[in-house]
């Protein structure tokens, strides 16, 4: 099975497609062209003013840096791919970069964004700054509220932040509202979505900006550790950090029909490389069904197929069809869809969709901040605690990608630590009374 | 009597339905047309087509101002039925959808309302695809159609579903008898143009400007552009977002519409009432004032033009 697929086909399997107001389309369809013709064709050297572009002003590569520590509490090689390092602090400025490039190519003369946790807002408005772009991102109050560093830097770097009151006034109402944004001024404006969701090309231009985090990593484990990982781990909100860190290993399966493809191509068989999406498994993955609450993010758990944002893709929704409000005590993976690409490979038992609680997160948290000195996002943080739940089951040399670094979550933290009584976390009443 | 007997394998079986005899629309076997939408337009061109959301604020309040519409002079109606993310509308019918969710509107209670309704206008229903599409067991559109057919709506209308994706949905419709209408929007032009127009039934949705759904001062002028575009079509066409106003539909019509199609200004009305009963009077008597107002841009004399606008709030 293969993802790398360079043509029009606005599906993944049953997942993806367009469904969008007839406004957009023929914004999706100039879209669409672009995204052949820059992103795949590397029309007048897009591609290339991309890639270093991301070298100078982003920091990349970014290191593949074996954790000693994790390794010795697991008793197996872990590698911890430092997205964290990447400028901005989080994975996000891949795309956010990549995408106002492109709508500069386009000759677009203004940028929207939505963000949840704020991470891709920052990552928007920095390119933007970089390149000279208005810029305007919605936010949802209750994120505005919990991600308050965030809204600072965006403003820092010129954008202009909206925040959204509807709903949960979370990421879901952001891309709501950036969608009528973008509905009413399509014509000069270029709609920067944040991960591998939304309408056709959307989900394959985010993922090819995103996919140069597991290209690096497979090279460096490779050289590294001399082969490839048994498993590659990382946290799924919309799934861009998922998707980009798994693309490049996505053709590492040894399946029968691999093995015979590859017999008949004289190539050896492929080593398998296990992929886990880890999902917010909030304070439980229990349905309120009457009352339309999901108290977790798990879409690709416990979703069903619908169609959200302008893809068919897992949901978490009512029995009628109404999007349930989403729980995670993390902004940026607090969200009812996910990415269809992601949605289809979970179907073809290509990744394995797992989750945690966000107690198993805030100790994921507080393990890595102390052990490794890398205070991690939220959103990775969930990562940490399925390896640490699991790393029994994940083979001898692991790969988790840290997606973000986490001092927008630290009042989060702080407060949520306050609330448990959790073992790896400091005392955290010193922090108050100093 | 089934689908395949009603349209004819070869040509377009829309160019079949003719006249306001019905001479050459078949009946269905609930005694409606196979397009009672086409032929409301064409017979009461210019056609007056309301939007209210259903159960904003309750099911039993909606059907007092769909009937109070009716009543008032609307050719069609249009029902909302509500979805949590409704991406293509402004903020008046956010909150009217907001209101019907808090009030337990489900899909259900939304088509017992339709089945119990008696208009003499067509209702239509207007929703989001996951709606469509999860009305049954698994995401599969038919069972909404079915549903839809059985409590004689007569057509349907998914502002998040382009031509492009809308082939199940089609085929539905087109076995039980129900118009799709899709929308053209200020930015569909050229191949697009002529995909929407293929695929058209009932009447085009012309999309007055860009952006979502509410009540505006004035008449785009993308609006005649829009019509112009349009003006080789045999397909009529009606026109919405942003209509509030007798006026506003008196230079719609005057720019060649045969529709013109109000759905935020009716909820203000409802949502500014303190009750009922007079929700009522004043959806009624805004109905009158906007079906007037379509009338005078025909300049054709066939209701009295100068005839004095009724009294309403």
């Amino acid at each position: 099975m293969s993802t790398d697929d360079r043509d029009a086909d606005p599906t993944f399997g049953d997942y993806g497609g367009q469904y969008v107001p007839e406004a957009l389309m023929p914004a999706l369809q100039e879209l669409e062209d672009a995204y052949e013709r820059y992103v795949l064709e590397n029309e007048d050297g897009f591609m290339d003013e991309f890639r270093e572009r991301l070298r100078e002003f982003g920091g990349r590569p970014t290191p593949l840096q074996r954790a000693d520590r994790l390794s010795e509490r697991y008793d197996r090689e872990i590698y911890l791919k430092r997205e964290d390092l990447l400028h901005g602090g989080a994975h996000k400025l891949n795309n956010a970069l990549g995408q106002v490039l492109l709508a500069k190519y386009m000759g677009k003369e203004r940028i929207v964004a939505e963000t949840g946790a704020g991470q891709h807002g920052t990552a928007t408005a920095m390119a933007a700054a970089h390149l000279e772009m208005p810029c305007e991102i919605y936010m949802g109050r209750t994120d505005v509220n919990r991600q308050r560093p965030n809204v600072y830097r965006m403003r820092m770097n010129g954008a202009e932040v909206n925040p959204v009151d509807a709903g949960s006034a979370t990421l879901k109402e952001a891309i709501n509202e950036t969608m009528r944004d973008w509905a009413t001024t399509v014509e000069n404006t270029h709609y920067v979505i944040g991960s591998i969701v939304g309408p056709h090309p959307f989900p394959k231009l985010v993922r090819d900006f995103q996919a140069v985090i597991g290209q690096e990593t497979r090279e460096q484990i490779q050289e590294q550790a001399g082969r490839l990982p048994d498993s590659v781990i990382a946290c799924a909100g919309g799934g861009s950090n998922t998707m980009g860190t798994f693309h490049a290993f996505v053709d590492d399966e040894e399946s029968a029909e691999l093995r015979s493809t590859d017999d008949s191509s004289g190539q050896s068989p492929r080593e398998h490389v296990g992929l886990y999406a880890v999902e917010a498994g909030g304070s439980s993955l229990e349905i309120d069904e009457e009352n339309a609450l999901a108290p977790n993010s798990a879409t690709l758990s416990t979703g069903t197929d619908g169609v959200l944002h302008g893809a068919m893709t897992k949901l978490l929704q009512s029995g009628d069809g109404q999007i349930m409000e989403s729980h995670s005590v993390s902004a940026g993976l607090d969200y009812a869809g996910v990415g269809p690409e992601l949605s289809h490979l979970v179907e073809t038992g290509r990744v394995t969709p797992v989750s945690v609680g966000d107690e198993a997160a805030l100790n994921g948290f507080h393990r890595l901040s102390r052990l490794e000195g890398i205070i991690p996002a939220l959103e990775t943080s969930h990562a940490f605690g399925y390896l640490e739940e699991s790393h029994g089951d994940l083979g001898d040399l692991i790969v988790v990608n840290v997606s973000g670094r986490g001092d927008k979550d630290l009042e989060t933290v702080l407060e949520e630590t306050e609330k448990r009584d959790l073992e790896a976390a400091p005392d955290v009443e010193v922090f108050d009374g100093e | 009597m089934n689908s395949e007997d009603r349209r004819p394998a070869g040509g377009d079986p829309r160019n079949h339905r003719t006249g306001s005899d019905g001479q050459e629309r078949a009946v269905r076997a609930d005694g409606g047309t196979d397009s009672d939408i086409e032929a409301t337009i064409r017979e009461n061109d210019p056609a007056l087509i309301t939007y209210v959301t259903a159960g904003d604020p309750s099911l039993e309040d909606t059907k007092a101002y769909v009937e109070a519409l009716d009543r008032g002079g609307a050719d069609l109606i249009e029902l909302g039925l509500p979805f949590s993310e409704p991406i293509a509308e402004g903020p008046t019918i956010q909150a009217a959808i907001n209101r019907a969710l808090e009030a337990g509107t489900t899909p259900d209670g939304f088509f017992d309302l339709v089945d119990d309704l008696e208009t003499e206008a067509p209702l239509l229903v207007m929703t989001y695809y996951n709606m469509v599409l999860q009305y049954g067991p698994e995401a599969d559109v038919r069972p909404f159609v079915e549903r839809a057919a059985e409590v004689g709506l007569s057509g349907i209308i998914v502002p998040d579903l382009p031509a492009e994706e809308a082939d199940p949905l089609r085929a539905a419709c087109d076995e039980h008898g129900l118009d799709l209408v899709f929308i053209v929007a200020p930015t569909t032009e050229g191949e697009r143009l002529e995909t929407i127009m293929s695929q058209v039934s009932g009447f085009a949705y012309v999309q007055a400007r860009l952006g979502t759904t509410g009540a505006r001062g004035d008449v785009s002028t993308a609006t005649h552009e829009s019509l112009q575009r349009l003006a080789d079509y045999d397909v009529p066409k009606a026109v919405g977002f942003g209509v509030s106003e007798g006026d506003h539909a008196t230079e719609i019509v005057e720019a060649g519409a045969d529709g013109v199609i109000v759905g935020s200004a009716l909820i203000d009305i409802i949502a500014d009432s303190d009750d009922t009963a007079e929700g009522v009077d004043r959806l009624e008597a805004k109905a009158t004032e906007l079906k007037a107002g379509a009338v005078r841009g025909t300049g054709d004399g066939r209701p009295d033009p100068d005839a004095p606008e009724p009294e309403h709030p």
